[in-house]
């Protein structure tokens, strides 16, 4: 007995692929997975697009979609596209939700960059709500986040950076 | 020269202008002068090599010649490379790597607006997700050299003598030949002394408010883009390539 699988199944078994540096997300929350298209048959073309260029993730998230995938009998052949570039704009509003809980601060609109010691991107804290917070190093634990800590409640916590 | 040598010659100038100022950033790994800032430098590097990735496996496609993004990267001789000058430079002290960087970002920032206008779609990809990265990078340098320049007397001395130092390397980010004529003329790559005079406004505001003081008439240094450099390629090269090397086809 054979039951046809759609492009939607796909999608729904892709939220089963976490992120590997975020395990509460899923690499749909995210936004990286762009398309699913069938080929013919049980052979499927997904197609994802990087985070940051230097992201050592997405070699592990193109090996975990194949096997995700294989496990329901499915071949999938991964494509990694560049264009149009991934924003956090396509994380979900329930992936933003989600890193909060995680206790990562999750993406806000950002100032204008190029306003050198411009005013400050206001970043709550993701543990005790408050904005008074400041900004430790642009630059995090991993290429897309950011190090804050809270002046409230005084714990520090990653700040997941908007690009745009 | 053809189109399609042309353009491979183009994506090589890119791809080891990020490769090579990649890897001299990544020396400061576990070396940075505090914390935030050896991670700071960390992350630049990742997000340059990860740019030289997509620029490299580019360039394979293009030469189509069987060797893949890893062949390019670590399996060229020094006359092969052609970055310029002012991304091999050794790192000094931070200041010096500041304005290193600095120079490069606001130059790389100007030339990836342009570029995403290219009328190769895969360079305008790529010049399109990379500046995303580079506008952190420039605010980040920018903001230092500030910092620096206004500073202590030691550290506005230090990122002055540094600047004097490499503003010797400052016309050759604008060098272009036959390569970037032909491809010019067919929307692929962007003319550079279109926006020289707008690079030399943006620095120059930097420098002013750091209370810095660029010198005039420098004897300028090139050769890079002809692969022909100076002598910290080589020595660099020997790091870079080590694994590959002393282990032919080695694979994680």
């Amino acid at each position: 007995m054979t039951t046809t699988i759609t492009a939607e199944d796909i999608w729904g078994i892709l939220e089963d692929v976490k992120d590997p540096e975020v395990p509460v997300l899923t690499v749909v929350d995210l936004g990286v997975v762009r398309e699913v298209n069938h080929i013919e048959d049980n052979q499927w073309q997904i197609i994802i697009t990087p985070t940051y260029s230097g992201c050592p993730a997405m070699q592990v998230i193109e090996e975990d979609i194949i096997k995700r995938l294989k496990e329901e009998e499915i071949e999938a052949n991964v494509k990694l596209v560049l264009s149009p570039a991934w924003t956090t704009d396509w994380i979900s509003e329930n992936g933003k939700k989600k890193l909060e809980e995680y206790g990562i601060a999750p993406p806000q609109d950002e100032v204008d960059k190029s306003v050198l010691f411009g005013a400050k991107t206001v970043v709550p804290c993701p543990l005790c709500k408050s904005k008074n917070t400041k900004m430790i190093s642009q630059f995090g634990s991993t290429a897309c986040k950011a190090h804050y800590q809270c002046i409230d409640c005084k714990e520090p916590f990653d700040y997941f950076k908007c690009l745009k | 020269m053809t189109e399609k040598e042309a353009l491979f010659e183009y994506l090589l100038r890119r791809a080891d202008d990020s490769l090579i100022l990649g890897h001299r950033l990544s020396e400061w790994c576990g070396h940075g002068p505090i914390l935030e800032e050896d991670i700071a430098l960390t992350n630049l590097a990742l997000d340059l090599i990860g740019q030289s990735t997509e620029w490299f496996q580019y360039a394979a496609k293009v030469e189509d010649k069987e060797r893949d993004e890893n062949d390019l990267a670590f399996m060229r001789i020094e006359r092969e490379y052609k970055n310029v000058l002012l991304v091999e430079q050794p790192n000094g002290d931070f200041g010096k790597t500041i304005i290193r960087q600095f120079l490069f970002d606001h130059f790389q920032n100007l030339l990836f607006q342009r570029l995403m206008e290219s009328k190769d779609e895969q360079i305008a990809a790529i010049a399109a997700k990379s500046i995303k990265e580079v506008r952190y990078h420039l605010k980040h340098s920018s903001e230092w050299v500030i910092r620096l320049g206004d500073g202590t007397e030691e550290s506005h001395d230090r990122v002055q003598d540094s600047l004097t130092d490499l503003s010797r390397f400052i016309d050759e980010l604008f060098y272009q030949d036959e390569v970037d004529e032909l491809l010019i003329k067919s929307g692929i790559a962007c003319d550079t002394s279109e926006f020289q005079k707008e690079y030399r406004k943006n620095i120059q505001a930097v420098i002013d408010e750091a209370t810095l003081s660029l010198p005039e008439k420098l004897w300028q240094l090139d050769g890079g883009r002809k692969g022909v450099h100076s002598e910290h390629l080589g020595f660099l090269l020997t790091e870079l390539q080590y694994m590959q090397r002393a282990y032919p086809g080695m694979e994680w």
